[in-house]
């Protein structure tokens, strides 16, 4: 990710997510919106619109794919540094 | 973090959850409890799971798969796979695991679970494998209080399949076997497993969560967290019941699925903690079976049996015997193989015996498989005999035919009229009837027997038998005795007078 992301942030893997939309309901901030685009598999996948995350992990651990959200928390930058 | 005050700020402060701090984590990712690259998967899509968009699964799959890492304890865990679209557990979680039958997970799961006290181990059902055809499986081992977490994932349907009704399903439901909605007057009701499971004295841990929203999946997460460090401290058993999201079998997209468990699910299974004694269980340390064979000759009378001090016949017409004994039940199948495998252990030989017979005491047939043998035996069903005792004809028209060529054919020449087929055996037809019948008694027939095998093996001495009969008849009278050791003798006789052998 490059460094100007601002923290915390979720990442969405647009390829395994097959666009049930449980993140965009569980979000309390609603942050992540349901793409125009289909994947590969015809899924329209979630996406986050660039600002707003405050990590509450919801989108997280309401997906029911292991691997399609990443959520970086606050302090993930400077531990990682350290 | 300090700015957000978030639900898991109470599941920290709970003793049960030292060491797991998640508010150490600053990344949340597939946690290590899953398998990083689904190997085991066949097809391209090593990268996903199987399950449909919006299904349960995923998400309890993902709280397991994440308190599995944080409690390290995923090299610890067995998974118990059920029969459902649970099934491939296997190809994501990255911990032991047995795929076992319809239902049968408790079972299984309790015997892996005694045998390695040291594992988490995990039984995941869903509701047709836990509440219908594992219904008693289910019961047993709540009761028994086995060292396990039962995840039991409630959809009201058998998903996998297709949608059919299941014992969960709600009253009205329409599903692809209910088209015009359950209808208790011929289905019955909806099963509530928790509140069943909580009728039981020895289970810890309880409760029915669900998660159809984030408030109730992040109970869902402290409840998996609290059953799978009850089963890290091997406190018994604990039963989480989840209402999950089934929107291919419902025919609704995942948000209406949620709905529905909350407006149709939720009163007819309430979500609570319906037991929780976790905090005062103590662990459960079961005794370990051990098998003292001196305790067992004692159990069985056997205590002064010594066994081997008979004097072997290197002579003997057989090296090894593979006997079928057949006939009527009550014709004293069974005596004879025991009588015959217990001489020859006298003798030292390795022996078995075998039983096959139907469900009648008396009046059905029977047969029984004997080996006697130098070597050590393997399988004990005898399934080419080279010696057949049989009692009557069906006996001796089933079991000439499996044979093997040079054998010895004794049969009862009282009861059976007709010439056996087989030209290559030798055949001996004994009047085993008539002998035990001019002696008084027809129930010696089998003594009669053991004397013909004696003459035509050469294996055992008659006289070795008689001297062996108090241990044979333990606690007969004596007129019991006199009367069988007559019969070995006459059945000894009666062959070596009129055979050649």
């Amino acid at each position: 990710m490059s460094e100007s992301r601002k923290y915390p942030f979720p990442e969405i893997d647009s390829n395994i997510c097959k666009g049930c939309k449980l993140c965009i309901a569980a979000c309390p901030t609603n942050v992540l919106v349901i793409s125009d685009k289909l994947n590969s598999k015809g899924f329209h996948f979630s996406e986050y619109i660039g600002e707003g995350c405050v990590g509450c992990g919801n989108c997280f651990y309401t997906c029911p794919e292991p691997s399609a959200v990443i959520v970086y928390l606050k302090d993930y930058v400077s531990e990682e540094v350290s | 973090m300090e700015t957000f005050l978030l639900p898991w700020r109470s599941l920290r402060r709970s003793p049960s959850f030292t060491g797991c701090d998640m508010e150490k984590k600053t990344v949340l990712r597939k946690p290590k409890g899953f398998i990083d690259v689904y190997k085991h998967k066949p097809g391209a899509e090593k990268d996903r799971t199987h399950y449909c968009p919006g299904c349960g699964h995923g998400i309890l799959h993902k709280l397991i798969a994440e308190a599995l890492e944080d409690f390290d304890l995923v090299e610890k865990t067995i998974v118990i796979s059920p029969v459902g679209c649970s099934v491939f557990a296997y190809y994501y979680f990255h911990t032991g695991n047995l795929q076992v039958a319809h239902g049968r997970a408790p079972a299984v799961a309790s015997a892996v679970s005694r045998a390695n006290p040291d594992s988490v181990v995990i039984s995941y059902q869903g509701d047709g494998d836990l509440a219908a055809i594992g219904g008693n499986n289910i019961i047993q081992a709540a009761n028994r209080g086995e060292n396990m977490v039962v995840f039991f994932v409630n959809n009201a349907i058998y998903g996998m399949t297709g949608g059919q009704m299941a014992p969960t399903t709600l009253a009205g439901q329409k599903t692809t076997t209910t088209p015009y909605g359950r209808n208790v007057k011929t289905d019955g009701y909806p099963i509530q497993v928790c509140e069943l499971i909580n009728t039981f004295t020895a289970p810890v841990y309880v409760t029915r969560t669900s998660l159809h929203d984030m408030p109730n999946i992040r109970k869902t997460r402290t409840a998996v967290r609290k059953a799978i460090m009850n089963a890290k401290e091997k406190k018994g058993f604990s039963f989480v019941e989840v209402l999950s999201m089934c929107p291919s079998g419902w025919k609704k997209d995942s948000l209406q699925s949620q709905q529905w468990i909350k407006e149709d699910m939720i009163p007819r299974f309430p979500l609570d903690v319906f037991r929780d004694i976790s905090e005062d269980a103590e662990a459960v340390e079961r005794p370990v079976p051990v098998m003292d064979p001196e305790e067992v000759k004692k159990i069985f009378g056997y205590s002064d049996f010594k066994a081997g001090t008979i004097q072997k016949n290197p002579e003997a017409n057989f090296e090894k015997v593979f006997l079928r004994v057949s006939g009527f039940g009550g014709q004293g199948i069974m005596s004879t193989g025991i009588a015959l495998a217990n001489v020859g252990m006298e003798y030292d030989y390795n022996v078995s015996w075998l039983p096959s017979y139907g469900p009648e005491m008396r009046g059905g047939t029977a047969n029984c498989s004997v080996k006697i043998q130098e070597d050590m035996i393997g399988a004990s069903e005898v399934t080419e005999p080279n010696i057949i005792i049989a009692m009557n004809q069906p006996s001796l028209e089933k079991f000439e035919k499996i044979m093997v060529p040079g054998g010895a054919l004794i049969y009862n020449s009282t009861l059976i009229d007709i010439e056996p087929s087989r030209n290559d055996v030798d055949i001996y037809p004994v009047p085993i009837t008539g002998i035990a019948d001019e002696l008084g008694d027809t129930r010696v027939q089998s003594m009669v027997s053991v004397g013909a095998f004696a003459a035509i093996t050469g294996l055992f001495d008659p006289e070795e038998i008689v001297r062996l009969m108090p241990s044979l008849f333990e606690g007969k009278p004596d007129k019991v005795l006199r009367m069988n050791e007559e019969a070995v003798r006459r059945g000894h006789n009666y062959v070596t007078e009129n055979f050649s052998v």
